[in-house]
């Protein structure tokens, strides 16, 4: 056997994994893929940055309504008992935000919420209360060490030392940037994976051929077949997006290539309403029949 | 006149009002939980969502309107994690926990235990022998911080006085023991999630405790106080130790599970023992909260040695029993 065929076997033996496209299976039991986003880096970032300016923000200002009790009543009795609340609700906030909200049925913190995320088992199995505790009992090691690193100060070989422990720290923060699904070490603890889900409202239906349709405006097959399926979705968000320098400029674009010989006094909204509602039912009935064109580049 | 519209357009006017519907009651049960829902919405909800499911499933073959899709895709999504989730409430959940989950963890994790307990014992016999040889090892044991005044530098009369130092009333002693609740709980988790990092960090913080208490237990036993010593530090060190112990036992497991996956990947082995790990660490502050309390409470209080060495047999053994007591196989 050649060199270069062991090397072949040697790299077939794995079977290559898809690139990182951000986009994850989740297969129901009823056997429909629900295709879940998982939630990019930056958004991540923001959600923690959220969620810290929260809770330090209620440690602040919990902290600061215990020094007001405690000045104003001047009592002996009443500083043990605050002092206690004040250690024990610094502790409650810091180990048990997270785990709070992330075990109710959003599974997600303020923060997640804020940026549309939230916790799922990675398996597509159901969160359990194990999991979340786990991956939140490995925020102590990812976010509180490097901290804890980043804020000490000290001179000489202290100094090196908490340079290279910050250093090494940095790992855990660059961790998710390494995987797949953008899991951070207490996602891999845990099992668990943090998803978009966002909230989508249901927007009218473009579609409506009705109301084109009295309108007068038809176009012929040749005409609709000038674009494809990308074509159509890039058209159906111009239209949504209601920016009427950008529909004017498509309308144009689009009369240029059918070569519209149809009535020119129709408003650019309407014509491109129109040509939508056309483009996509004779693009939809082509579909039935097994035909899915891609673009306009697709003609086969 | 229906004949004009397409098809995927009659497939959402005809489906509409049921998704509107799932969405209502989506709203609802995400505010507060099921708990939130009525019988009837309760039924209604999964049907709802397998015609969500379907709906969705025929608009990708069908559709060719983007926010439709991605409007299915949202909703079937948000169902399923409604449907699928977690359905237990809180107070079940505890019951249940304390009841079979917790001591079911601790057992399946005796290898570990046994393991960190032997790393603690042999740190801490070292550290005893060292310091009884050379008592300027001490130091190298014992933080100033933690030791505050009670080193080879103090008179013996000093050390008798912290071993049955008394709060006076100015002094909280419930703060105290709310702090060193607080710290042991953080020192804790750190030992389970430093064992990620194959086991060593948390074999190192094991042996820093471990040589902790043997340095501290050979400083007093070369003044003659070791009895009483004993007593002050195993009225709840009976319970800390053992918490500390678990909680590197659960770092050792994760560590293992990365080192040594068997037959699954490392990263399904890694998460199946993190799981059970974890169970086994919101225990272990549970156990440490008790020992806070014995700590600042009991052990202020009770000043007779007797009476700690037998609280501190008590409690090992109810934990002991409580934990390896053999129980029926869960259901």
């Amino acid at each position: 056997m050649s060199v270069q065929a062991a090397l072949s076997r040697l790299r077939t033996r794995r079977a290559p994994r898809p690139p990182y496209d951000g986009w994850r299976e989740l297969v129901t039991p009823e056997g429909v893929d629900l295709r879940l986003k998982v939630g990019a880096y930056a958004e991540r970032f923001a959600a923690l940055l959220i969620d810290f300016a929260i809770l330090f923000g209620s440690l602040a200002v919990f902290s600061l309504v215990a020094l007001g009790v405690f000045w104003a009543t001047k009592a002996t009795w009443g500083s043990e008992a605050l002092g206690v609340v004040w250690l024990l609700g610094v502790f409650v906030g810091r180990n048990f935000y997270f785990l709070i909200f992330e075990i109710g049925p959003r599974a997600a913190t303020p923060g997640k919420r804020a940026m549309g995320l939230r916790v799922a088992a990675a398996d597509g199995g159901r969160l359990t209360a194990d999991m979340v505790f786990a991956r939140n009992a490995m925020r102590e090691v990812e976010v509180f060490l490097p901290l804890t690193f980043f804020a000490s100060r000290g001179d000489g070989v202290d100094g090196a030392l908490i340079g290279l422990g910050a250093l090494w720290s940095l790992v855990f923060v660059v961790f998710p940037l390494f995987n797949r699904d953008r899991r951070r070490m207490g996602d891999l603890v845990a099992g668990t994976m943090v998803v978009k889900a966002p909230k989508k409202v249901l927007q009218p239906d473009l579609a409506d051929t009705e109301r084109t349709a009295s309108r007068g405006l038809s176009f012929t097959p040749a005409q609709l077949d000038a674009y494809g399926i990308k074509e159509l979705h890039v058209l159906e968000d111009v239209i949504r997006a209601g920016d009427r320098k950008a529909m004017a400029e498509v309308a144009a674009r689009i009369r240029g290539k059918i070569g519209w010989e149809g009535p020119g006094d129709i408003a650019d909204r309407t014509f491109l309403n129109a040509y939508y509602a056309g483009l996509r039912g004779r693009l939809e009935s082509r579909m039935l029949f097994g035909h899915r064109r891609k673009d306009k580049f697709d003609v086969g | 006149m229906a004949e004009l519209h397409l098809k995927s357009w009659r497939f959402r006017a005809e489906r509409e009002a049921d998704w509107r519907r799932l969405e209502k009651l989506l709203a609802k049960a995400e505010a507060g939980g099921a708990a939130n829902l009525r019988r009837d919405e309760l039924l209604e909800m999964p049907i709802l969502y397998r015609q969500a499911l379907s709906s969705l499933s025929v608009a990708r073959s069908i559709s060719l309107d983007q926010s439709l899709t991605a409007y299915l895709e949202s909703l079937c999504t948000r169902a399923y994690f409604i449907v699928y989730g977690a359905r237990t409430r809180l107070p079940e959940r505890m019951a249940r926990f304390f009841a079979r989950d917790w001591p079911a963890a601790v057992q399946a994790l005796w290898r570990e235990t046994l393991v960190s307990f032997v790393l603690s014992a042999v740190a801490a016999v070292v550290a005893y022998v060292l310091v009884q040889r050379d008592p300027d090892w001490f130091h190298s044991f014992v933080e100033p911080g933690v030791a505050s005044g009670r080193d080879p530098t103090a008179t013996t009369a000093a050390l008798r006085e912290t071993l049955y130092h008394q709060g006076t009333a100015s002094e909280s002693l419930s703060v105290f023991a709310t702090f060193l609740f607080t710290h042991n709980a953080q020192i804790a988790l750190f030992a389970f999630a430093l064992g990620f990092l194959l086991c060593l960090p948390t074999a190192a913080l094991l042996v820093m405790n471990g040589g902790m208490f043997g340095a501290f237990l050979a400083l007093f036993v070369s003044r003659g106080l070791g009895l009483e010593a004993g007593g002050w530090l195993m009225i709840h060190g009976a319970t800390e130790l053992f918490a500390i112990i678990l909680a590197g036992a659960a770092g050792f497991s994760i560590g293992w599970a990365v080192c040594f996956p068997g037959e699954r990947s490392r990263v399904d082995a890694a998460a199946e023992a993190g799981r059970r790990a974890a169970t086994a660490m919101a225990g272990v502050v549970v156990m440490l909260f008790i020992a806070g309390l014995l700590e600042g409470f009991g052990r202020q209080l009770i000043q007779v040695d007797y009476a700690r060495y037998a609280i501190a047999a008590a409690t090992l053994l109810a934990w002991l029993a409580y934990f390896y007591w053999p129980r029926k196989p869960a259901p």
